[in-house]
């Protein structure tokens, strides 16, 4: 069946099952390869994404249902929280092999959005569905504080 | 005597060259023959399904309220009543939603549930990380990860782990822990879509005993008896 999904502010016309996972349309239809595969089962985050602004696991948002939302990858998400959180990622030079780090990223840039100035329980419970297996939490809480930090103070 | 020692010494020479050849033939059988095992050629391991994914469920039926009807003493009635209920209430798919903590178990074993997940206000997880950001209105077969419109915990007044189906009959029945007066309780167990949810899990999950009409038939057979809880 054909479905007209919205990804990065354009309309994409796919051909592909409904039960398709939203990830797999990402990835291998649109080449949006930002978006990671890390297991396919909604336990590790690597797939995150934003769907009307939420942050959800593509690896189980079927493209049926996907079909009626605004979603925003990786490869396009833009704003001055974005770019706070790119310079902090940077700055603490957050990533070792990188996997799960545009999860990581798509995460926090929501998290900076329901929440200013999180404190380490709201990291915590906002990031606590990305895992990486680097083992970088520690640079990952400490450039969401910078960002949001950063975010605060006048430029 | 000097003329015994190159006749002994050729003796010793013999026996070590008989010794050390045997040796070298044993290894090279060893050799030979591990090398033709390791070498011989096998059928490639093929893909397949995973088998564990497709065993097939096992129907589990649950006694009908006509059955207790054969119990003359009414307040035996309502406990055996109850107790039959008990087998969904207490069963996996139920209890994994009625924690005694704000965290969620799983699977059949009631382990913490991964990730990481908290309750919440309103049972639908933290405002940052919601069911929703990974349960879907529906079962996701590809993924395996259950849904429904309603994914929620149970307050934190029904914990049901850890509490004797005597306790949980109990809690039940005060409106103070159930929010629920005797009516809304028995529409929750007869129609309650997340409720049903245990009767539909999806992918290989083992669902509740019998269905939920059965199941709401015992719940209203136990209240029209009065309600007796099990010690
Ligand atoms: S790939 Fe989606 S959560 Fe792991
Ligand atoms: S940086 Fe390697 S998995 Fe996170």
């Amino acid at each position: 069946m054909s479905y007209a999904i919205s990804v990065n502010g354009q309309v994409h016309h796919v051909e592909d099952d409904g039960q398709t996972p939203l990830l797999w349309v990402l990835r291998d239809t649109l080449k949006l390869t930002g978006t990671k595969y890390g297991c396919g089962a909604a336990q590790c985050g690597a797939c995150t994404v934003h769907v009307d602004g939420q942050p959800m696991r593509s690896c189980t948002l079927s493209l049926e249902v996907a079909s009626s939302a605004r979603i925003i990858t990786i490869e396009a998400i833009e704003g001055a929280d974005v770019r706070a959180i790119q310079d902090a990622w940077v700055a603490h030079d957050v990533p070792q092999c990188g996997f799960c780090q545009s999860g990581q990223v798509m995460s926090a840039i929501a998290l900076l959005r329901a929440t200013e100035k999180p404190t380490d329980r709201d990291i915590d419970l906002a990031m606590s569905g990305n895992l990486c297996r680097c083992a970088t939490y520690n640079r990952v809480r400490a450039a969401i504080h910078d960002a949001a930090s950063k975010l605060g103070s006048p430029t | 005597m000097s003329w015994h020692a190159p006749a002994f010494g050729n003796w010793r020479r013999r026996l070590k060259v008989g010794v050390l050849s045997l040796l070298g033939l044993i290894v090279v059988v060893v050799g030979a023959g591990g090398l033709a095992y390791a070498l011989y050629p096998r059928t490639m391991p093929q893909t397949q399904v995973l088998a564990a994914r497709l065993q097939p469920v096992e129907i589990e039926r649950l006694r009908l309220a006509a059955y207790f009807d054969a119990i003359a003493d009414p307040r035996a009635r309502s406990i055996a009543l109850f107790e039959e209920a008990g087998r969904v209430i207490q069963h996996p798919r139920c209890m994994n939603c009625h924690p005694r903590t704000d965290r969620p178990t799983q699977t059949d074993s009631l382990r913490p549930h991964t990730p990481w997940v908290t309750r919440g206000v309103d049972g639908g997880g933290a405002p940052t990380l919601r069911c929703s950001t990974c349960h879907q209105a529906e079962n996701f077969e590809v993924s395996g990860v259950p849904g429904n419109i309603d994914w929620k915990l149970a307050p934190i007044e029904m914990a049901w782990q850890g509490k004797t189906l005597g306790d949980i009959c109990r809690q039940l029945l005060d409106p103070a822990r159930s929010h629920m007066t005797r009516e809304e309780l028995l529409r929750h167990m007869t129609e309650d879509e997340l409720v049903g949810w245990a009767w539909t899990p999806g992918a290989d999950r083992r669902a509740a005993p019998g269905t939920q009409a059965e199941f709401g038939a015992l719940i209203k057979a136990w209240l029209e008896t009065d309600a007796v809880c099990p010690p």
